[in-house]
């Protein structure tokens, strides 16, 4: 796969070759790819000259620097008590319906991906997801089935 | 008993002032006399801690020459608390001039924002306001502050493992000491400070420390940005004087339905109706990292303490045993106990290791796992068993 060893490289140019670099290019990877595969762990650890295990080891740390192939879009539903208070089960059943996924599956088409994730900040107006960086809050099912419907077509 | 009455504040949002202008004249005066004005307005870490920010400051100044940093704590991270977002959407310079002046009297070059994953949508008008600043500033002081984000980890709020994870390595906690102020980031010293703290501090550079002091009590001077949300008809962020009582406060944010408040997220403690009268938000009393979430009587305590016990399960780092192990028995017990697999006794056992987690843990998080879990067990535990 050389357009991840470029990608590699482009980034330590970019951010450096130390330690203290290794979070910086790892979070660049999945912003372009959407998550770090074997290759891209591997490649990292060669041009850093850091062991396989320690880039490992570091990345499956972080909720967010995925290590399984995710879809172009990541959404993460906020788990945490107010959400889940405000009816985050209900969000997620009817993502669940529109994608044809389960939490934890990506799409078919590999444009989506549906996951959970840990209080995010925004208890006063839940329930409420990320999709990638974006914020989405006070979510009802026919709102989130409106912001799906977008991304499919539009994005 | 004494107490304040809850009164809003409109000290941290009021109008984006001239940054530069304070930052000017703050800096006529000399870094003992900044240190002593911070000293004297009494202000405490924002973040939950709730170390004298003064104290921090000056530990940190006094180290030998070298390479030292300032750090803002934007890995907001605790269940119920969403003020620092706010203010760093609201008013960013603010938080940027707090750096400024912390930088000034510690000798810093550099400084960082560690901004949690989650927040990274604010990071383009960040870098634009960061922008911004540089250039006001340029002629005034030789700084630059830089943005790091974080990847989805709560403990990286905790300052060491924050450091660990800035110096690109997991996000595991060290022991302490050495403390921040002589060995943080990159092994230099270090000022982190919650994003709240460094905009207080600014305020009291800006209006001197009396008007700050003159507010809340004398173990919790100041005001404070709260995150409100539960079953409460008007959620969201409050400034409010330090000192009320959870009385007060229920009557002004609950629904009139209030059984309980969990004061200081899934870390903090829950306190049940009967003792609001008597409970303090503050140092002397509950203390809060800000987050106040309210539950009324249609709210099952056990779903409370399992979502938050599943929360430290995977947030925990699993670094040691206390912490990892003890989240994952914790939320096995209740579960059996609930189910009928254990009789109520167990609830005791549980308890104790609760308290041995207390005791054993090394970071703040499986230290404080024991606060709510105790207090809910505590309070509602036929909530637990029936």
């Amino acid at each position: 796969m050389p357009e991840v060893q470029e990608l590699v490289k482009s980034l330590a140019d970019k951010y450096g070759r130390k330690r203290e670099n290794l979070l910086h290019i790892l979070q660049g990877i999945v912003e372009q790819e959407r998550y770090l595969s074997d290759v891209a762990l591997t490649e990292v650890a060669r041009e850093l000259d850091l062991s396989a295990a320690q880039v490992y080891g570091t990345a499956t740390f972080y909720t967010f620097l995925d290590t399984e192939p995710r879809g172009k879009y990541v959404i993460r539903v906020c788990r945490t008590i107010s959400c889940d208070m405000k009816g985050k089960n209900r969000i997620i059943q009817a993502i669940e319906d529109a994608l044809k996924v389960r939490l934890g599956e990506t799409t078919q088409n590999n444009k989506f991906t549906l996951l959970e994730t840990n209080c995010m900040g925004w208890c006063h107006e839940g329930p409420a997801m990320l999709i990638n960086d974006q914020a989405y809050t006070n979510l009802t099912e026919e709102k989130v089935i409106e912001i799906i419907n977008d991304y499919a077509k539009n994005k | 008993m004494t107490y304040k009455k809850l009164k809003r504040i409109d000290l941290i949002f009021h109008e984006d002032c001239d940054c530069s202008q304070v930052l000017e004249k703050t800096f006529r005066k000399s870094n003992d006399e900044i240190i002593n004005d911070i000293l004297e307005s009494g202000l405490k870490g924002r973040g939950g801690a709730g170390f004298p920010t003064g104290l921090k400051w000056k530990f940190t100044a006094e180290q030998p020459s070298g390479d030292r940093f300032v750090i803002c704590n934007a890995d907001e991270g605790e269940p119920g608390t969403f003020k620092d977002r706010e203010i760093l959407f609201k008013v960013p310079s603010k938080v940027f001039s707090g750096m400024a002046v912390c930088a000034k009297v510690i000798g810093a070059k550099k400084g960082y924002i560690y901004l949690r994953g989650e927040y990274r949508f604010l990071l383009p008008q960040l870098t634009k306001a960061l922008d911004v600043f540089h250039k006001e500033i340029k002629d005034l002081l030789d700084f630059e502050i830089i943005i790091q984000m974080g990847s989805g980890a709560y403990i990286c709020g905790e300052e060491s493992a924050l450091f660990e994870s800035m110096e690109g390595k997991r996000g595991e906690p060290r022991n302490k000491p050495p403390y921040p102020t002589v060995a943080g980031f990159m092994n230099k010293p270090t000022v982190i400070n919650n994003v709240e703290t460094l905009v207080y501090a600014f305020m009291i550079c800006k209006h001197g420390p009396t008007r700050f002091k003159e507010l809340g009590t004398s173990d919790s001077r100041g005001s404070k940005v709260f995150s409100v949300s539960g079953d409460t008809p008007i959620a969201g962020i409050y400034e409010l004087e330090l000192g009320m009582s959870l009385d007060h406060f229920v009557e002004e944010f609950g629904d009139g339905d209030t059984k309980a408040v969990q004061v200081g997220g899934a870390a903090g403690f829950c306190v049940p109706r009967k003792k609001f009268k008597d409970t303090i938000i503050g140092f002397e009393g509950v203390p809060t990292g800000g987050s106040m979430k309210v539950f009324n009587s249609s709210r099952s305590m056990y779903n409370v303490l399992h979502n938050y016990l599943e929360f430290f399960e995977e947030e925990s780092c699993g670094q040691c045993t206390p912490c990892r192990v003890g989240c994952q028995q914790l939320i096995k017990g209740i579960e059996a106990v609930k189910k009928g697999e254990q009789k109520a006794a167990y609830l005791d056992q549980l308890m104790k290791l609760s308290e041995t987690m207390k005791l054993a843990s090394k970071c703040g998080l499986g230290q404080s796992v024991a606060n709510s879990f105790s207090s809910i067990v505590d309070n509602f535990r036929e909530e637990m068993i029936y």
